[in-house]
């Protein structure tokens, strides 16, 4: 079939009926997938999106063999142009492997062989598929992935390479010998925002001229309907809903559908733009109104803040590194104040040094009005008790070898703030405060999920009634849903006890959610500043709109409110 | 984005009540609690090798502490050298050695002393090893820098070699007895058991939960010690279980190098070196005692790998 | 690389002086007459401690003594023994035995170590997987002595395969008994390491990938996998060639191999001060070069530490 014919086609490219896999593990089995099924026509682009342990990511590998050791299809067909490949020997499967069904990996850094170089490792691929795997073939395909300066390239290691061009180099490499269908497992998640765009509309792209199907995996559904024509909701390791993306996203039907919908940042951040330019008021909206914080004093104010970084890079001798340069900021009392930026903008070392646990190069930092450079450690001690962290990691913010009162009462106790029983009738108020059962106080962090080990860090943040709560992405590793749980909850508390947040987050569709005021950096400098309407309504400077560019789903129309 | 069709795109919505949905990060409130050290033990219980391991060790524990349960007989008191390599008889199920001492006897005091150099030559090291490693791993730079570096010196000498040039020294020549043998085995084991602690604690040192607790208003000191150290003491653990072994071993070959224990300690070490004369007439006065003794060095060294496993923190669910 | 070449080299610098340091400062200079603890039990004979004092400088001051003690050793010049035979020579003599004992005994250790360590890891949880963790285990248990022993017993007296004890003329096909014996620790080492190697490569991400491009399982496993797996094993091998220097004194001495371990050994029961030092000096140098050699290898190895 030519691929014209073969594009007007009515047979589907890839057909899961009843899909069952399941893994065995030390306590028996697990099934992970139940009742799969899904649909690619040729030159069809196809997303299933699902928070973690829904099986999506299970669902696609399985079409290309690439299951788990333990992992074992235990029921149903999955049908490639009419091939049972749960029927197919392991030697049929290797086949099909790379020019037939490619696979682009989720994490660019680790899906190199570090060793080879790069024209190696694209070379094999060409020569195991039988494709010609000269020098000037390499080359080419380096060049189709957009990488300059391709005969230079190849010879490189991968680690040579940034984030980004390691993944364009994984997709060079997934659609270098032509396949019909490719597998795309979150190939951005790991990426920059700005990045991430632009891979996928070169993805977008390539897969278009070569007529390639490709079935993108993804958690955000905003990505999902913006690339994707066709959209499958897999949760719990069963499809829930699937449609066409504009379908799903005006009208989804089950309710685990429409709680994604109304839950993720990229869909509420566009939702509330809208609800904005036609002058409502959006119900998405987290942050209380601006005008009524208009009048409250600076509990924090960035003066010229300035860090210096000495690398060593050879013998004896070292560079300077600015990690932030002259950054100014204020944070109102009772607002939320947002600190957005790529990898390497600087922006945590502006939280560490908020929080005084780094020293600022040049620069000053008031809290209160009252500098908080050397401080005494009396004062100090104080000072730490009216600003306190949220860190992004929720399995690495909690020591595992305290249990959740150990955890909660500690601040209590290095302030020596009341006996060991009012301590403990604080912890269960915490507890209460967090939505979390007082039984939790008994169990350790390794029993809890990721979401109900950051409300406990949360917990803990408050115990010594600060005045500022410093969240350094503090909802960046949290499922779509737990995400959304977790940012209600940080606005009812702000609500409740008026805190005031230093949010630190790389997703501006968060920004759009949380925040009154938000500081754009880049490389260490404040690019923009401004409240959230005004820099979301009209960005002033190309760094912003590169951003705003960036959130998913940009590009899809949607009316201001999404029941 | 070319559309190359206009068919129509099917909505499926599965049945409710198949895909029921549930509350979002519900909190399981009828489990027990399990902290990471009771999660390690559940999973020991049932490995065969954990088992078998402490089983062994146990026995030769109480082998060691009460030597009387098990042989009535003096190790020393009836060697009767008309006995001499004799094969077993009533009341003598091993047979005797070559000045005609009782085998079995021997076997069973000697456990005490080959346990002893064990574990107090590995206490030692962990307690020298141990600290060191933690300053240089929480520290770092310039002090880690020295730390690393003598311990290098150290290392650049094979226990044996090291071994053999302090027990030539006056000190250690006229005083041969267990303690001298310790010192000789924690100075040069205390390097590894430094190398490994300072691994774990540089790992801890740079967790989140460290620097929540500096923001607390912990001191460096004091997370060092509450925080760093109980979540670094794992794999210092591990390697403390299989160094008890290495060491019963490495006294073991001092011993038949004759700058070990000295003759009069009744010691497993001993033995073998003494039975060498005999073993082609008799090879089972060698063979008992080394017998023992692997067993002994091999149920420590499978209780570490066992732990090492329990403790593995990527085999931990998350 | 250069950089990290030079990095290595100097941080060894100071480990050398350290390691010659405390040897010279443990055989000569602690409290009591050092040549009455070079001549051990013995009476001491005026006239060779006279010699000796001369020869080793004992009337200088102690850091003095230090440096012309490794300018000596640096230029070969270590003095004689107690029959008054030059060190040098005696060493020149006992060190290629030792060295082709060692060699032999790594070739054993890394042959059969790979071999073993890559079916058991690429077998994991399977039979042959725990038969061989136990049977490193046991290895390592068993003391070498024990192993020599009734190695030596069962294939040089009962079997005949290999002669007994070596004695004078130590060739290369009579030290792989006592070469096999030697590496038997280490192999059980080997084996292990190799196997965790294996199995950690087996589960990354760059293996999926390699796989999902459509290469053959034979390819994965030995261009990828493998590959990569040797890089730890590749370094311990290195540093072991040092160890297993050292570690020949029981070997030699069950085996009857004239080389530096027995040397040693007879050196210690006469009490030969000299001998044992300078002895233990060569021996600490070739255990840093053998460092720094692996350090090279390794980055030879791993491009991600050319540019650390």
């Amino acid at each position: 079939m030519t691929l014209i014919q073969e594009l007007n086609s009515t047979e589907p490219l890839l057909e899961i009926r009843d899909l069952a896999i399941t893994f065995s593990s030390s306590t028996g089995d697990v099934p992970a997938v139940r009742n799969a099924h899904l649909t690619v026509m040729p030159g069809e682009t196809v997303a299933i999106v699902g928070e973690s342990g829904s099986g999506k990511s299970t669902t696609a590998l399985a079409a290309i063999g690439l299951l788990p050791g333990n992992g074992r299809v235990t029921g149903g067909r999955i049908l490639f142009a009419g091939e049972d490949l749960t029927q197919a020997g392991p030697k049929r499967i290797m086949e099909l492997r790379g020019n037939s069904i490619g696979m682009v990996p989720q994490d660019p850094m680790s899906s190199l062989n570090p060793v080879w170089k790069i024209g190696a490792q694209i070379k094999e691929t060409l020569r195991a598929n039988g494709l010609p795997s000269g020098p000037g073939d390499v080359a080419q395909v380096l060049a189709e992935a957009g990488l300059p300066d391709a005969e230079r390239r190849a010879r490189q290691f991968p680690h040579e390479f940034s984030g980004g061009m390691r993944q364009r180099a994984l997709i060079a490499i997934g659609l270098s010998c032509r396949p019909r269908l490719l597998i795309a497992d979150e190939p951005t998640s790991a990426l920059d925002v700005t990045v991430q765009r632009q891979i996928l509309d070169h993805l977008e792209n390539m897969t278009a001229d070569l007529g390639t199907a490709v079935l993108l995996i993804t958690h955000d559904l905003g990505l999902a309907a913006e690339r994707a024509r066709k959209v499958v909701v897999m949760y719990k390791g069963q499809v829930v809903e699937s449609g066409s993306a504009q379908e799903i996203l005006t009208n989804p039907r089950h309710p685990y559908t429409k709680r994604l919908v109304e839950a993720a940042p990229s869909l509420s951040s566009r939702r509330i733009q809208s609800a904005r330019a036609a002058g409502i008021d959006s119900a998405d909206l987290l942050a209380p109104v601006a005008e009524a914080a208009a009048a409250a004093d600076n509990v924090i104010e960035v003066q010229d803040l300035t860090k210096v970084f000495k690398l060593r890079t050879g013998f004896g001798k070292s560079t300077d590194f600015t990690a932030v340069d002259g950054v100014s900021f204020a944070i109102k009392r009772g607002t939320t104040t947002a600190v957005v930026g790529e990898s390497g903008s600087g922006k945590s070392t502006v939280a560490r040094m908020v929080l005084n646990l780094e020293t600022p190069t040049s620069g000053r930092i008031l809290f209160d009005g009252v500098e908080t450079a050397g401080l005494s450690r009396g004062e100090l001690l104080k000072f730490r008790r009216r600003v306190q962290p949220i860190f992004q990691d929720p399995y690495g913010s909690l020591d595992p070898m305290y249990n959740i009162f150990r955890t909660i009462e500690e601040p209590l106790r290095v302030h020596k703030i009341g006996d060991s029983r009012s301590r403990e009738a604080k912890v269960r108020k915490l507890l209460d405060q967090v939505a979390l059962p007082a039984s939790v106080m008994r169990r350790f962090p390794n029993e809890l999920s990721g979401g109900q080990r950051q409300r406990i860090a949360i917990a803990r943040a408050l115990a010594l009634d600060p005045e500022v709560v410093i969240c350094d992405e503090a909802v960046s590793a949290l499922d779509v849903l737990v995400q959304d749980q977790i940012l209600n909850l940080l606005a009812d508390l702000q609500q409740e006890l008026g805190l005031s947040y230093l949010f630190i987050t790389h997703d501006l569709a968060v920004v759009r959610q949380i925040a009154d005021h938000v500081c754009v950096m880049d490389k260490g400098r404040l690019v923009e500043t401004g409240s959230t309407d005004s820099v979301f309504a009209s960005p002033r400077q190309d760094y912003t709109r590169a951003l705003l560019a960036a959130i998913p789903g940009a590009r899809l129309e949607l009316p201001p409110e999404v029941a | 984005m070319p559309e190359y069709r206009r068919d129509h795109i099917e909505h499926y919505v599965a049945p409710i009540e198949e895909t029921p949905l549930q509350a979002t990060d519900k909190v399981a409130e009828d489990v027990q609690p399990l902290s990471l050290w009771a999660e390690a033990w559940h999973n020991l219980r049932r490995q065969p090798l954990f088992i078998i391991a402490s089983v062994l060790i146990l026995l030769i524990v109480v082998v060691a502490l009460l030597p009387g349960l098990f042989t009535q007989t003096e190790p020393n008191a009836n060697c009767q050298l008309a006995n001499s390599d004799g094969g077993p008889a009533p009341g003598h199920p091993l047979g005797f050695t070559v000045q005609g001492c009782d085998v079995y006897a021997r076997l069973i005091y000697g456990t005490q002393a080959s346990l002893t150099v064990g574990i107090f030559a590995t206490l030692g090291a962990l307690l020298v090893g141990g600290v060191l490693g933690a300053i240089a791993g929480f520290h770092g730079g310039w002090l880690d820098s020295v730390i690393a570096r003598i311990g290098d010196v150290f290392f650049a000498l094979p226990l044996i070699l090291g071994a053999i040039i302090i027990m030539q020294l006056p000190f250690f020549r006229e005083n041969r007895n267990v303690w001298t043998v310790v010192i000789t085995l924690v100075v040069f084991g205390w390097p590894q058991v430094a190398r490994i602690t300072r691994g774990a604690v540089i790992s801890v040192r740079n967790a989140d939960f460290v620097t929540a607790a500096r923001s607390l208003g912990v001191s460096r000191a004091a997370a060092l010690v509450r925080h760093v150290i109980p979540n670094a003491l794992a794999p210092v653990i591990v390697v403390a279980t299989v160094n008890l072994g290495i060491f019963i071993v490495a006294e073991a070959t001092l011993s038949f190098l004759g700058i070990g224990l000295p003759p009069a300690v009744m010691s497993w070490g001993n033995d073998i070196s003494a039975a060498q004369v005999s073993l082609r007439s008799n090879p089972s006065t060698l063979l008992w005692p080394a017998a023992a003794l692997s067993v002994t060095v091999l149920s420590f060294i499978m209780l570490g790998d066992a732990l090492r496993d329990a403790l593995d923190p990527k085999a931990r669910k998350r | 690389m250069t950089w990290y070449v030079a990095r290595r080299f100097l941080q060894m610098i100071p480990v050398f002086f350290g390691a010659t340091f405390m040897v010279y400062f443990l055989v000569f200079s602690l409290p009591g007459d050092p040549i009455q603890a070079l001549f051990g039990d013995r009476a001491v004979n005026p006239t060779v401690a006279a010699e000796l004092r001369e020869q080793y400088n004992l009337d200088q001051p102690f850091l003095v003594q230090y440096f012309l003690y490794l300018k000596n050793l640096v230029t070969f010049n270590l003095g004689n023994d107690f029959s008054g035979r030059p060190v040098a020579e005696v060493l020149a003599q006992v060190f290629p035995v030792t060295i082709r004992l060692a060699i032999l005994a790594l070739l054993f250790e890394a042959v059969f170590g790979i071999i073993f360590g890559v079916i058991a890891g690429l077998r994991k949880g399977r039979f042959f997987d725990g038969t061989v963790l136990i049977a490193s285990l046991v290895l390592i248990a068993v003391p070498i002595f024990v192993l020599g022993f009734v190695l030596q017993y069962v294939v040089g007296v009962k079997l005949g395969w290999a002669k007994p004890t070596v004695g004078a003329q130590a060739g290369w096909s009579d030290l792989i008994l006592p070469a096999v014996v030697l590496g038997l620790v280490s192999l059980a080492y080997v084996i292990r390491l190799t196997r965790t190697s294996i199995i950690e490569n087996m589960n990354a991400d760059y293996v999926r990938t390699a796989t999902a491009k459509g290469l053959s399982r034979p390819r994965v496993v030995v261009v990828h996998i493998l590959r990569n797996s040797m890089i730890p094993v590749v370094t311990f091998l290195g540093a072991d060639l040092g160890a297993l220097m050292g570690g020949a004194i029981v070997t030699e001495g069950i085996f009857n191999v004239p080389g530096v371990g027995q040397r040693l050994y007879q050196s210690v029961l006469r009490g030969e001060g000299p001998t044992i030092v300078s002895i233990v000096s060569v021996l600490i140098l070739v255990y840093i070069l053998a460092n720094l050699v692996v350090d090279v290898l390794y980055a030879w190895l791993d491009p991600r530490i050319r540019y650390a």
